[in-house]
């Protein structure tokens, strides 16, 4: 049995973990209450950006010379996977789920005689994944130093990401993030970036134009090859933000529950030092007494 | 048909204005042009410029670096890369900051420095021709 002075020194080491994680707690609340916050303010954008897309690429599938962006290269042979997951871990299985969601399709496109290549964003992701596809990843993306998520990093994202394509180093570009859909639930989802047409599927709208037909200022071409790199920003900028949030949730959910196993713990730990202290004092005064009888 | 425009003006980080207008004229790249209720659909790029908000007497001006604007049957929608309200900017404040750039421009001893002083030049200038048309 652990003497007394060891039950007190196990106690207060778990009372300062516990302080430990409720602050962290704290410190996540706060921060996904912003994250929260830019998410939502960005989706207009993302989802405006989409129908407009969605829109131009009605007119332009149909023809021969259509960006390749809006319509890939016609192959699918080279996939790019975006894995992006936080840099900090800490926060329940939120990398974790990310970064499996990343390696089912990976190994499913493996197994149909694709030729893969990753690039992580987050230093996660690439962690999990490095032990099984070390060969396939080609960069990582650290966003430690970037205290905010801005839409210039996503630009840089997307300006690599276009470069790649650009030089022919891949066919289709898949995304895989996370989803947030609340505190408690975020889904690993993984996106179809290039081509742009892939991943409209997810967004029917369409505006009703009365009969009438649009005008383009310049020609369709023109705008597209502005609106296509734009629109892989958004799309970027939006599912880091989107990540943000999610770690946030999932992480203030984590430290949640490990301040509640440490109050636990607290309780169970001061119950056995309370009874070995009982214990003690009854072993003490028997002997007293029995010391008194014998005299 | 109401004969007031829904417009908005939607930036990557978050919705800036969405409501009723009169009308708004827009720099497109090809011209600026005026978007009234009932306008025939058009979507087009957007050059660097002021776009001017009319709401009955009020005239608000907000300059616009770059993006694209889609006219639909439901309303104006312009997707801005970034966006700055004219009456929030400072006209001293700005003419010092044009002054700072041409030093840093002055004093950039590496290429990448005076081409991002340069830019930024360009931008601000830009911002200053459109506080005084």
């Amino acid at each position: 049995m652990a003497s007394l002075k060891e039950f007190r020194n196990r106690i207060d080491s778990v009372k300062s973990t516990q302080k430990i994680t409720k602050a962290m707690q704290m410190v996540a609340a706060a921060k996904l209450r912003r994250a929260q916050e830019s998410v939502e303010n960005a989706r207009p954008y993302a989802a405006r950006m989409s129908a407009v897309v969605a829109n131009l690429s009605n007119s332009m599938t149909e023809q021969l010379d259509a960006p390749k962006l809006l319509v890939g290269t016609g192959k699918t042979e080279i996939h790019l996977v975006v894995v992006a997951s936080a840099d900090r871990g800490l926060c329940g299985g939120f990398n974790s789920a990310i970064a499996r969601r990343g390696r089912e399709m990976i190994s499913g496109l493996l197994r149909d005689g694709k030729q893969v290549k990753i690039l992580c964003i987050g230093v996660k992701a690439h962690e999990q994944l490095r032990r099984f596809y070390d060969k396939q990843i080609i960069d990582v993306i650290s966003l430690r130093e970037h205290k905010h998520i801005d839409s210039t990093i996503a630009a840089s994202i997307a300006a690599r990401i276009l470069q790649l394509f650009e030089a022919g180093e891949f066919d289709v570009c898949t995304l895989v993030f996370s989803k947030f859909i609340n505190v408690m639930s975020q889904t690993p989802t993984a996106k179809v970036l290039i081509p742009a047409t892939e991943g409209l599927s997810d967004h029917p709208e369409q505006p009703d134009l009365n009969g009438a037909c649009y005008t383009y200022e310049p020609d369709e071409e023109e705008i597209l090859q502005v609106l296509l790199p734009r629109n892989l920003t958004t799309q970027i900028f939006q599912a880091l933000l989107e990540n943000v949030a999610g770690e946030m949730g999932s992480k203030m959910t984590a430290m949640d529950n490990a301040t509640r196993n440490a109050g636990e713990m607290i309780d169970k730990l001061t119950l056995q030092y309370n009874r070995k202290r009982q214990s003690m004092i009854t072993t003490e005064l028997i002997e007293i007494i029995a010391g008194a009888e014998a005299i | 048909m109401t004969d007031k425009l829904h417009f908005s003006l939607v930036s990557p980080e978050k919705e800036l204005f969405s409501g009723e207008v009169d009308s708004v004229t827009v720099p497109g790249s090809e011209g600026d042009f005026g978007v009234y209720p009932n306008h025939m659909p058009v979507m087009t790029t957007i050059r660097p410029g002021a776009i001017s908000v009319m709401d009955g007497e009020a005239e608000r001006r907000i300059y616009i670096m770059g993006g694209f604007a889609d006219v639909t049957p439901e309303g104006l929608i312009i997707l801005a890369e970034e966006a700055i309200e004219l009456a929030d900017l400072d006209v001293k404040q700005l003419a010092q900051d044009i002054t700072d750039v041409n030093e840093d421009l002055r004093d950039a001893d590496t290429e990448e420095k005076q081409e991002a002083a340069s830019e930024r030049l360009v931008y601000l200038q830009r911002l200053q021709s459109a506080l005084n048309p």
